[in-house]
């Protein structure tokens, strides 16, 4: 029956259709006449005037490439600057054999392979009637030289070119970052954004670091310039010009001698260091060591260069304070600490005696303590200051791993600190539901003893330590970790102060931070794990020593430092604060392949917080002078 | 034993011969022209090729469902196209100063890009259900099920992709018999709108309308793109200035050469001869797909297939009248010649479904 209605309707429909088809049919029939008639209009009609026009078209507009913001530490050191300098640039539609006039520009000015190299592949890239670089920084004698041979070569010429430079290098690296090429997905990303316009002219963009993380403050503002060219798009005359507006410059809050201070402090270990002002979240040093020569990605690093850097065994490219996860070993205890008292699973008094291990109930399994046959009697204050680990597996045990995680990540472990740089990793601070979700496993009793000392499924970055002792040295004021501290208009001056941000003020009870802080003063006192250090300081710091373990040891084996390759080593850690009655300055150490935190992480520390509080650079740093400083603080209460 | 001669039959099947090729040459001229406008960019051509397998394989798979099939997608089309632009509306990302794009954590898609098919596909569909009672009513039903989506994309805003999504279905409605008093009449309203529109315009686009009447008023701004391209197409004179010659694309005078003005590169470097060939070459394919819409066997079919070869021409037309300055600037892409990789993949989505229309048995002979 249906087919039967549609049949009926069927021939007057088609018909009906195929006269509006045929109608539509004309219709594009006079559009595309429409078209012709244009195409015919402008090219043989109007085609003299726009061959003229053509031809007279030599107004071009040419893009001013904003200055790019400077970077400074917080005393004004220069971090990140520009210098001009003399490149020697080729049109290659204005050359007509590119190979015999490299060959023959090789003999007057020196140009490496690399230099070919990386102009081929330019020269593939981009316009024919582009001009593009074939060496950058000439000197004054190739300069000269190529003046005099000019006539020579058509198409080849000197141009003032601004580059950007890395003074400090290596020291700096981690935290600035560098500017590279901008590639395909810079540019895929910049049209995203709708920002392309402004990049017009512009060959580099931030890749990493502070160069990457502020590119919209550094970069400016793209200006033009209205040129009339000869017939090769050569310009003759500036018309008219919208000049551009350089980059804001940054001041880090970063101290650049304090920096140098850990960099030297560190000798030739690899490891990382992060200071911050508890007071407000400024990072005053930032070390990831061994750091690199940024200046070598500027212009596009070579093979050899990245090789070395990039296969180097001791990693030279990761930023480990930022990226790197550790176990934090037992510099978690005072968080656990704080966790016991503030949960009422322990009070201040309450002791136990440590054998040197401790059992669940029920299983045979012993988890030894870092020292044979135990510590003796041990209560809160000495469980910290002598980093006691059966007391905390049995503190785990009562407050259950969930407890912890849900305390603990109050403190910023586990998750990201949102420092103002890119590709901060968040660490892990273990949870039963994380298990679950990760491994499809159930949490066991077993997995929460590991991981009261810090070790089990725990890892933290030393940024994430850093900000979790400043938590506890202002007691439970969080503020957010950051490298700029101002913004400094490059045009008018005027600086602009980037408030400091309190994310969050945790509700702990005076007495129990208090119980904890005079304990991590103790560590640093005789009988304390970083005695040593604390002992000839002319201030008071807290502070608590880890070892972080880098592979497992077997039930029954004992670690032996001699026998383990070196790369497999323990790692030292140390989180600390000073001076402990009115906090400035906390920071987080971590020294790879060391051993215990006590003997090469706490006295990195200690030269930091003596160049910092004392303004002593490490050298001078000997035990003579820090007693008569010492003696000098006594005399003035 | 599999015989050669087998998997070539399966393999072409419901592929339209005539159509691949005219597609197939379209396609190539944009790889020459692209090659030229990009400044022998290697890179960029090689992965417009990839762009255009995807594409073909887009259609070649379409022309490969019988349209049985497709036509029970234009409904959840429709509705995932509707709801996924509300969600650009509400969530969108912000480029350029227009809300186009949406995360959906995978990847940014355009939405508007899927309505460009599902319009055509619904409104066919909605007529085809009610092809034996066409009141009144069943227009006006039709025409909010077209202005909806419209009326998002006008937000976002992009005036030129919501005006053509608009024509695309205005010529469903054209194709089933909408009466030519309604035509009128809606001919006169939208005139007579025209202030309004005016009103909620934005300021760029006004500009552009603006600029289109006198564009030597801003020749530094939106009326510098006509003015290049105009200057393109007529020093390229009757013969052109040769490949890889024009002053106008090789200086860079020429915005956007690749994409929405490589038509200007193609007309500077080969002329008003040129330009008649490609002319000539459209409308072959044009031809073709109107032989296809006339011989389609139901209402639907022939409906969806009037749709997309109209919109195509609409295409064509928008983009070389922007180009040569009788159309304000308006982002859309040449097809089959400009380069991207989205609208290459909507309009062979288009093609495949034109090619299952034309190869598969037809249900009712006419």
């Amino acid at each position: 029956m249906k087919h039967k209605v549609e049949l009926r309707n069927h021939p007057i429909e088609l018909h009906k259709f195929r006269n509006r088809l045929a109608l539509s049919a004309g219709f594009v029939l006079i559009l595309f006449l429409i078209l012709y008639t244009r195409f015919y209009y402008l090219q043989v009609s109007q085609q003299e005037h726009y061959h003229t026009l053509a031809e007279a078209n030599r107004i071009s507009i040419l893009p001013l490439v904003p200055n790019r913001g400077l970077i400074y530490d917080r005393n004004g050191k220069v971090l990140a600057q520009n210098y001009s300098a003399y490149a020697l640039e080729i049109v290659p539609s204005e050359v007509q054999d590119i190979e015999s006039t490299l060959d023959e520009l090789a003999t007057i000015i020196e140009i490496t392979l690399t230099d070919r190299q990386r102009f081929k592949k330019l020269m593939k890239e981009s316009k024919r009637f582009k001009s593009l670089p074939l060496r950058n920084r000439l000197t004054d004698v190739e300069i000269a030289s190529f003046a005099t041979n000019r006539y020579r070569f058509p198409g080849v010429e000197i141009k003032a070119r601004v580059f950007r430079q890395y003074p400090e290098k290596e020291i700096i690296s981690h935290v600035v970052g560098y500017i590279s090429r901008i590639n395909d997905q810079d540019l895929e990303q910049l049209e995203l954004d709708g920002a392309l316009n402004n990049y017009r002219g512009s060959h580099h963009i931030g890749k990493i670091g502070i160069e990457q993380s502020y590119e919209k403050q550094l970069h400016g503002i793209t200006g033009f310039e209205e040129v009339e060219t000869d017939a090769a798009g050569r310009s003759i005359r500036v018309l008219s010009r919208t000049p551009s507006t350089p980059g804001n410059n940054l001041i880090l809050s970063l101290d650049l001698g304090l920096q140098e201070a850990a960099e030297k402090a560190f000798g030739d270990h690899r490891g990382a260091l992060v200071a911050l002002d508890p007071n407000n979240g400024e990072v005053l040093a930032f070390i990831s060591k061994p750091g690199y020569d940024n200046n070598l990605f500027i212009g596009g690093i070579d093979q050899e260069n990245w090789n070395l850097l990039n296969h180097s065994i001791d990693r030279p490219l990761n930023n480990r304070a930022l990226r790197g996860v550790f176990p934090p070993g037992s510099t978690f205890k005072p968080f656990m600490a704080l966790a016991a008292l503030e949960l009422g699973k322990r009070t201040p008094e309450y002791s136990m005696s440590d054998p040197g291990f401790f059992s669940l109930p029920g299983v045979d399994r012993r988890y030894r303590d870092w020292k044979p046959g135990g510590h003796g009697k041990v209560n809160l204050h000495k469980s910290l200051v002598v980093s006691c680990d059966t007391y905390y597996y049995s503190l785990a045990n009562d407050l259950g791993i969930d407890n912890i995680h849900s305390f603990i990540s109050q403190f910023g472990l586990g998750k990201k600190t949102g420092i103002d740089i890119e590709g901060e990793v968040s660490g892990l601070l273990p949870s039963s539901a994380w298990k679950m979700r990760q491994y499809k496993l159930k949490w066991y009793a077993g997995d929460t003893i590991s991981v009261a000392i810090g070790q089990g499924y725990n890892l933290a970055t030393p940024l994430q330590l850093a900000f979790a002792t400043t938590i506890i040295a202002n007691e439970g004021k969080a503020y957010l970790p950051r490298l700029v501290k101002q913004i400094q208009n490059s045009q008018t001056g005027d600086i602009e102060d980037i408030p400091a941000k309190l994310l969050y003020k945790l509700n702990l009870k005076p007495k129990n931070i208090e119980i904890v802080k005079n304990a991590l003063v103790d560590v640093t006192r005789p009988g304390g794990t970083a005695a040593k250090v604390g002992a000839n300081a002319a201030y008071t710091f807290a502070g608590k020593t880890g070892t972080s373990q880098v592979i497992g040891i077997k039930q029954g084996e004992r670690y032996n430092e001699k026998s383990i390759n070196e790369r497999h080593r323990d790692h030292a850690m140390f989180i600390a604060y000073a001076p402990a009655e009115a906090p400035k300055i906390a920071l987080a150490v971590l020294v790879e392949n060391t051993g215990t935190g006590g003997s090469t992480a706490a006295p990195i520390a200690k030269q930091v917080f003596d160049h910092f509080l004392l303004g002593q650079s490490p050298e001078s740093t000997t035990t003579e002078s820090t007693k008569s400083v010492a003696d000098h603080v006594h005399e003035h209460p | 034993m599999i015989e050669p001669r087998k998997i070539w039959y399966y393999f072409t099947r419901y592929i339209d011969g005539f159509l691949l090729v005219g597609i197939l040459t379209l396609m190539s001229v944009g790889l020459i022209v692209l090659y030229s406008a990009t400044g022998t960019n290697i890179n960029k051509v090689s992965h417009q090729m990839v762009n255009i397998l995807v594409a073909l394989v887009v259609m070649w798979s379409v022309a490969n469902i019988p349209l049985q099939q497709i036509r029970r997608l234009a409904l959840p089309m429709y509705m995932i196209g509707l709801v996924l632009l509300i969600g650009v509306a509400l969530f969108g990302e912000i480029s350029n100063g227009a809300r186009r794009w949406l995360d959906v954590g995978v990847t940014k898609i355009q939405p508007s890009e899927l309505m460009k098919i599902a319009i055509p596909l619904m409104m066919a569909w909605y007529f085809d259900k009610h092809e034996i009672t066409l009141r009144l009513r069943d227009y006006i039903g039709a025409n909010i099920l077209l202005m909806l989506p419209v009326f998002l994309i006008l937000k976002q805003p992009d005036l030129g992709t919501a005006l053509l999504i608009a024509a695309s279905g205005f010529y469903v409605l054209f194709l089933a018999g909408l009466s030519w008093r309604i035509i009128v009449g809606l001919g006169i309203a939208a005139a007579s709108s025209l202030p309004v529109f005016w009103s909620i315009m934005h300021d760029y686009q006004r500009q552009r309308i603006m600029t289109l009447l006198d564009p030597s008023q801003d020749p530094l701004g939106a009326g510098y793109h006509t003015i290049q391209s105009s200057i393109a197409i007529g020093s390229g004179g009757m013969i052109g200035k040769g490949w890889q010659k024009g002053t106008q694309t090789q200086l860079d005078f020429l915005p956007e050469q690749s994409t929405d003005f490589i038509f200007a590169v193609f007309s500077e470097e080969f002329g008003l001869i040129g330009n008649t060939l490609l002319l000539l070459l459209y409308l072959a394919v044009i031809g073709r797909c109107m032989v296809i819409t006339s011989n389609a066997s139901t209402q639907f079919t022939r409906l969806i297939a009037g749709s997309i070869t109209l919109t195509f021409s609409t295409y064509i037309f928008v983009n070389m009248g922007m180009v040569s300055g009788i159309l304000p600037v308006v982002g859309v892409p040449l097809p089959l010649i400009s380069y991207g990789g989205t609208s290459m993949v909507t309009m062979l989505l288009g093609f495949g479904i034109l090619m299952s229309i034309q190869t598969h048995p037809k249900l009712i002979k006419t």
